[in-house]
């Protein structure tokens, strides 16, 4: 099915199309990865709305990205629940592995770095949530094995970021 | 022993399919409905119950269902409030993730109350597990005769549909919720007029919790005195408590309305970890007043909660132990409420982004002669005076913290640095 397509069948559960624009952007986001300029004016037309409509939700609600991020986005809970189980030293790990700063994508772009708010997961904290997935009960172990797993997945990719990693001239 | 009614099914194998969830009873008080009472009498059923809405506020579910009007000109929507976001909540997830046809089960025999034909669920975009195996139950449901036309071969017509959230907390409050619904930014809404008369799409609207609506098949199965024998009078039933942070076995907990925190906190969720005492809960989620450790015995339920000056909210209790500073946990409670208000009215927006500008700066030790007195005027300004309870939250959870744990926020400010690290 096309983003079209999939777009027009969410719009009939609503009477009026201005509600099918969050689920829209959510299905263009997860065909784009992310939601810049065009593609939300390509979804305001395919609903036939304001373009102005769209781009205040995708500019409203946390879950929409109008800049890319990485292949793996990491949203590291760091809410009360999470905070008290030390989310915090698990930030500053995550920092150190991957060289970055929260709010930021690795080099070779497969990892975005954030913090989040309660991710509803508090039974299981530390939580982060990587993709459709929540990972709970880390602890630095669990987040470097997590991390080989992800890196795993695209074994060319993390040759790549191991030889960007290493020092220029060697 | 308490019987577990809510979370019967969380813990059996393949709970959230169909053939589970019959196989235990499931559906059969919907069949019941739609043979045994008409709408009128599933809200008199509802309202001798007693029940009362699990989303936080605790209004009488009965009573917030009558006053739809019976005939209206326009269609009548409920939608399910599954968006929880409330930090230090998590019962309505567990729910969906493992038993969605109860939530469903409830959602239809509440539609037909209500009278409504359309059902949306306005579920948090980050539960993607809760949201495919609603949608999946759904997609069940439908097939065996349970939503769409002519359920159960009565003259009751309904479906209900899954809406995904996008990441902001303000679309618990009901009403920003419902614009959120209608495809904008989420902003409360002025009341009255009432969601009950103009709603979604101005028309007349429930809108209930997710733990609210699977008490009702239970209520239809077992009826009201069963549900009204369980608890305190004002506030029967049983109830979902959430227990995280600083305790040897977080979880979720059903047990009565009305158990002693303490006993919550200390026997069921095994109290603090090994060598630590508890120095405090927050009883509801981050927008309940913190409750220091001598203030632990007590009912958790909505009116013995709030006379002892906070609030059963979502029952989302998180512990404290004597390890961690109060001033860092009031720091990060503040951050997340600026970090959510919408923009809508100035206290929530201006007062919030200047308390966590003076918290960060006490926290970090560099605090100044008067900002205790200039918190305490902040919490002022903003609690009251705000369009919706976001910053009436944010404001009251402050002032437990200064009122409870003012020596802390002192010792920062005096010994210019943290004492805890």
């Amino acid at each position: 099915m096309t983003m079209r397509e999939k777009i027009e069948q969410a719009a009939e559960r609503y009477p009026d199309q201005r509600s099918a624009i969050m689920p829209a952007l959510l299905i263009a986001q997860s065909e784009h990865g992310h939601l810049p300029g065009p593609v939300l004016e390509e979804v305001a037309d395919i609903l036939g709305v304001e373009r102005i409509w769209v781009y205040e939700l995708a500019t409203f609600y946390t879950l929409f990205h109008t800049e890319p991020v990485g292949m793996f986005h990491l949203q590291l809970c760091d809410n009360v629940s999470c905070m008290l189980r030390r989310s915090e030293d698990l930030l500053k790990h995550l920092e150190e592995v991957l060289a970055i700063r929260k709010g930021v994508t690795t080099g070779d772009g497969l990892f975005t770095l954030s913090t989040v708010e309660c991710l509803g997961a508090c039974e299981m904290a530390p939580v982060m949530q990587v993709g459709d997935d929540y990972h709970g009960n880390l602890d630095i172990e669990r987040i470097d094995a997590l991390l080989a797993r992800l890196r795993a997945m695209v074994p060319d990719a993390a040759a790549a970021a191991r030889a960007a990693a290493e020092p220029s001239g060697n | 022993m308490f019987e577990r009614v809510l979370l019967k099914n969380v813990d059996v194998p393949d709970g959230h399919l169909l053939s589970t969830y019959e196989a235990g009873g499931g559906y059969r008080a919907l069949a019941k409905a739609l043979t045994e009472y008409t709408p009128d009498e599933i809200i008199d059923l509802v309202k001798r119950s007693n029940l009362r809405g699990r989303g936080g506020a605790g209004f009488p579910t009965g009573m917030k269902w009558s006053f739809v009007p019976k005939r209206a000109d326009k269609p009548k929507y409920l939608c399910c409030n599954a968006d929880e976001g409330e930090p230090g909540t998590f019962k309505d997830r567990i729910v969906m993730e493992r038993d969605p046809h109860q939530l469903i089960e409830g959602i239809a025999i509440s539609a037909y109350a209500i009278g409504a034909a359309v059902a949306y669920v306005y579920i948090r975009g980050e539960y993607v597990l809760a949201i495919r195996r609603l949608e999946q139950a759904i997609a069940e449901a439908k097939a065996k005769g349970y939503l769409g036309a002519r359920i159960l071969g009565s003259d009751f017509n309904f479906i209900v549909h899954v809406h995904c959230g996008a990441g902001a907390y303000i679309c618990g409050e009901e009403t920003a919720m419902l614009d959120s619904l209608e495809g904008k930014r989420a902003q409360p809404r002025l009341k009255p007029p009432f969601p009950a008369v103009a709603g979604l799409y101005a028309s007349p609207t429930v809108i209930n919790n997710v733990e609210t609506l699977v008490c009702v098949p239970h209520i239809v199965a077992r009826g009201a005195d069963w549900f009204r024998s369980i608890g305190p009078e004002k506030s029967p039933g049983p109830k979902l408590y959430c227990v995280s942070g600083q305790v040897r076995k977080p979880g979720l907990y059903e047990l009565p309305m009305g158990i002693p925190l303490r006993e919550l906190v200390e026997d069921h969720a095994g109290g603090p970890p090994p060598g630590r005492k508890i120095k405090a809960v927050i009883p509801g989620g981050v927008s309940a007043p913190v409750i220091p450790e001598r203030g632990l015995d007590v009912g958790m339920d909505f009116d013995t909660l709030a006379a002892a000056g906070t609030m059963l909210g979502s029952a989302g209790v998180i512990v404290v132990d004597d390890a961690t500073c109060m001033v860092r946990v009031a720091t990060r409670i503040i951050e997340f409420f600026h970090h959510e208000s919408c923009g809508k009215c100035t206290p929530c927006r201006e007062g919030l982004n200047w308390v966590v500008k003076v918290l960060r700066r006490i926290e970090a030790g560099e605090g100044a002669a008067g900002d205790m007195e200039q918190l305490d005027m902040l919490c002022k300004g903003i609690f009251g005076n705000t369009f919706c309870a976001l910053g009436d939250g944010a404001a009251m959870g402050l002032r437990a913290s200064l009122a409870h744990f003012r020596e802390e926020f002192v010792a920062h400010i005096e010994e210019r640095r943290c004492p805890f690290h």
